[in-house]
């Protein structure tokens, strides 16, 4: 009977030993143990390591060190407008160019020079959007009054005057008739001027021959010259009277790349600046921001024929119908609308590399010097506001 | 300049080379190819999954294609917020995959009909733009009381109310642990862990399950260290926060992103390779001036921000004008650069036309096309719709260079056999090419109707001009 007993417990023990080495706990429910003395030996198995990873208790100490960005490409600088002592007439001249890294790269260094912020003036009555209308309706017929509100009640840093009417499908005013032109408006501004054509090719370049003329040695900027154009013929005037061309091609860098080797025949190369065309949000944004953005950081990656200041036509962010358009109350009113569309699509320009803006709005063109201001203050800011848990109005 | 440039021999070696076609694409090479350009995916290839032998070439094929910029979801299983995920640092690289999430925000101190009005308004936007729907994506919920009772409710409240993927937003763990309790099954995104909460933050975004905001306003040292311990700490779905100023150091924000995600793209940092936080609603908290100047503030910013590589935008305005712009753009943005500037030239139906119905003339310029096909179709006029070939530019500046001329026309006019499908000779051009019209009638012997300058008036001028005769 003794023994029965001995090989019970022997039995239990060993099943215990044999379940603790396999489940490191064991839980006995129902059992009583009626016996003096119980004394379990077992060897000691070591516990299974199970390979936690440690959680950190202290904040790991780890610097931040600005990208290296390694661009090789310089922009040429190309001065607007010529002073008095530069043989002009002008109160004052642009640079622009001369990036060393892409735009608003501020932490690799300060830019050198200000985007030029302009405003577009036309020769004749146009079709324009009513919110733009509504501050020159009074000047609309009359260029020279339009260019000098632009410079003195809007801040324009320089005006485009646009020839339109030369199309000899419009008006086909004489390049005689649009020189005479140029003159009045560089007699009511002081500040540089950029004179365009129709973008009628051939009338272009016998409007532009006239105007270099007139405006011998005030350095104008020129708009445009593009392969559709007799180069040799129209590239020569600028010569001759030391104007600035704008090179112009459509969303095509080959093309950019060909129009500005064939200029380098005639004309130096801080005489061109380029313009790969640009639209508004809306209606074609991505092809102009990208084509822009591909030209500069090719020229910072070493491209010698893309190595120009980029011109941006932004008042075509108005050929939006969101910028012009009445719509349902939701979207706002269109004199807001219409702003703030030609304010994005400029911030959109300067933002991938754009060194002169043609803009429309006046309220743009504030808005963009203010946010150019900022974009350019270096230095350490000042703390940012607790969004998260504040009181908002609105 | 992007290091993550995957040659499609480097991934051809690695997959099956058993031109099974089960992936749908003729051979394993064109299947590289679709997989280097992101038009399709590893786990297409069965065998690549099934295949004993082929579990390292998976797993290696994997890292290869896996973006710099990690992808982070959140939101409930119907509705998700997909952030990050990108290669490239420009769009031109490649393109841009999931464009901006853009989220407006709703406070613990809004009352419950205000609390409705907001929810309606992000689930209700809507604008519709060449055929596509454009919509906002989400809330964020901030606590403002800072009182963790009042955070629970109106989370309660806001995830009854929608199922738009949510932000919860307060620095208090206690808060936030209240704001989480009363979420359900969803998984919201956590806003966020600082250099004072990051362990009660981190130990909440593990067990809930939730990824989780890394902010450090203005001091990268900082928001990189946070990230490491974060990391190290087992939370792996990390969005970065460098902090938004809408005023005075806008500069070091668009700096802060710039560099954030070219470290990532270019020079393949770990520690910057996740989702980017903007927060243009710190207009509203940092200018002082009326609402409309900070709303208009509020939009600039953003599309800066979207433009600088922004994959998630905290708003608060409900103005229209504030995001109309700012949809549009990001949806031109993250279109892909690929696709071409162009349509091909040619006669295209729209409706069921018949020999009375208008014929109309247009510019191969694809978003011309678009824009004037869609505003035709949406007024549901039956009519043929010539696409003249004008290089693929712009209708107005085709007309001023002289690249869309009477010529251009009469050739489209004659090809397409026009003239045998309706029994009238009169052509609609646009409005902004109207000083064509006598080239045009001389050129193609059709009578030319000047149409309106914008395609969005062509229903009216329809209904007054044309004639069914």
């Amino acid at each position: 009977m003794a023994k029965k007993e001995d090989n019970l417990v022997k039995k239990l023990s060993d099943s215990l030993v044999g379940n603790l080495s396999r489940y490191e706990e064991l839980e006995l429910e129902d059992v009583t143990i009626d016996v003096k003395e119980l004394a379990l030996k077992m060897l000691p198995t070591p516990r299974r390591v199970i390979p936690t990873k440690v959680k950190p208790t202290e904040l790991a100490k780890v610097e931040f060190s600005p990208p290296k960005t390694e661009w090789v490409g310089k922009i040429p600088e190309v001065t607007l407008g010529a002073r008095v002592d530069d043989g002009g007439t002008r109160d004052r001249s642009y640079i622009i160019g001369g990036e060393t890294t892409a735009a608003f790269y501020t932490f690799e260094g300060s830019m050198v020079h200000r985007p030029v912020i302009s405003m577009d003036v036309f020769d004749m009555k146009i079709t324009l959007p009513g919110a733009v209308r509504a501050h020159f309706g009074d000047v609309l017929e009359d260029p020279p009054e339009w260019a000098k509100q632009c410079v003195e009640k809007h801040g324009a840093d320089m005006v485009n005057l646009h020839l339109v009417s030369t199309d000899p499908y419009i008006k086909d005013t004489s390049p005689q008739d649009s020189a005479k032109l140029v003159e009045e408006v560089l007699q009511a501004v002081r500040v540089p001027l950029c004179v365009g054509g129709s973008g009628n090719p051939a009338k272009d370049v016998e409007v532009f021959e006239k105007v270099a003329e007139a405006g011998a040695g005030e350095r104008l900027l020129i708009n445009s010259l593009n392969l559709d154009m007799d180069i040799e013929k129209a590239s020569k005037p600028l010569k001759e009277h030391g104007h600035v061309a704008i090179a112009f091609t459509q969303m095509d860098l080959d093309k950019a790349r060909e129009l500005n080797r064939r200029l380098y025949d005639y004309v130096s190369k801080d005489q061109i600046v380029m313009d790969t065309n640009c639209a508004g949000i809306g209606y074609g944004l991505e092809y102009g921001f990208t084509i822009a953005e591909r030209a500069r950081l090719a020229a910072l990656k070493g491209d010698q024929e893309l190595q120009h200041p980029l011109v941006s036509g932004i008042s075509n962010a108005w050929a939006s119908r969101e910028a012009w358009l009445e719509m349902e109350p939701m979207w706002g009113p269109k004199e807001i609308r219409g702003p703030i569309w030609e304010t994005i699509t400029a911030l959109s320009m300067l933002l991938v590399g754009s060194d002169y803006l043609m803009m429309l709005h006046p309220t743009s063109v504030k808005t963009v010097k203010e946010i150019v201001d900022y974009l350019l203050k270096g230095g350490e800011a000042r703390e940012i506001p607790d969004w998260a848990s504040a009181k908002l109005g609105g | 300049m992007p290091k993550k440039a995957i040659s499609p021999i480097k991934v051809y070696t690695l997959l099956p080379r058993t031109n099974c076609k089960k992936c749908g694409v003729e051979n394993c090479m064109a299947f590289a190819v679709g997989l280097v350009n992101m038009e399709t995916k590893l786990e297409k290839c069965p065998p690549l999954l099934e295949d004993e032998q082929y579990k390292k070439n998976y797993s290696e094929l994997k890292a290869m294609l896996s973006p710099p910029v990690s992808e982070v979801e959140f939101g409930n299983k119907d509705k998700r917020a997909k952030l990050g995920g990108e290669f490239v640092m420009h769009r031109h690289e490649l393109t841009y995959l999931n464009p901006t999430t853009i989220a407006l925000d709703v406070t613990d101190e809004m009352s419950e009909s205000e609390l409705m009005k907001r929810i309606k308004f992000v689930e209700d936007f809507n604008y519709t733009y060449i055929g596509k729907e454009l919509k906002l994506d989400a809330l964020a919920i901030r606590s403002v009381s800072n009182e963790p009772k009042k955070f629970e409710e109106i989370v309660k409240f806001v995830s009854d109310n929608t199922n738009l993927p949510l932000i919860l937003c307060s620095l208090n763990p206690e808060v936030m642990r209240a704001g989480l309790s009363a979420i359900g099954e969803s998984s919201p995104l956590l806003y966020a862990a600082t250099k004072d909460n990051w362990k009660e933050m981190a130990e909440l975004s593990l067990k809930h399950k939730c990824p989780l905001t890394v902010s450090s306003p203005n001091d990268l040292n900082t928001l990189r260290s946070l990230t490491k311990t974060l990391l190290d700490y087992g939370v792996k779905n990390l969005v970065i926060d460098p902090g938004t100023l809408a005023g005075e150091g806008l500069s070091s924000t668009i700096n802060a992103l710039t560099m954030l995600r070219w470290k990532a793209c270019n020079e393949e940092d770990k520690l910057s390779g996740f989702p980017l936080m903007g927060t243009p609603i710190t207009a509203w908290a940092s200018s002082n001036g009326e609402g409309q100047s900070k709303a208009w503030r509020e939009a600039l910013v953003a599309a800066m921000l979207i433009e600088r590589y922004a994959d998630i935008l905290i708003m608060h305005s409900l103005e229209g004008w504030t995001l109309l712009p700012n949809v549009v753009l990001r949806f031109n943005i993250y279109t892909d650069p690929r696709k071409p500037v162009s349509v091909k030239p040619g006669l295209r139906p729209i409706g069921n036309p018949n020999e009375t119905s208008p014929v109309f003339v247009t510019s191969n310029f694809a978003l011309t096309y678009y824009i004037v096909s869609g505003d035709i179709e949406a007024a549901k006029i039956d009519c043929y719709l010539l696409v003249a070939d004008s290089e693929g530019i712009s209708l107005e500046s085709a007309v001023a260079g002289r690249k869309l001329t009477a010529k251009e026309v009469a050739e489209v006019v004659k090809e397409s056999g026009v003239e045998k499908m309706v029994k009238h000779k009169t052509l609609i051009i646009p409005g902004m090419a109207a000083r064509l019209s006598g080239e045009i009638e001389d050129e193609t012997g059709w009578e030319v109707m000047v149409g309106p300058r914008d395609s969005s008036g062509i229903p009216k001028f329809i209904q007054e001009k044309w004639k069914k005769s």
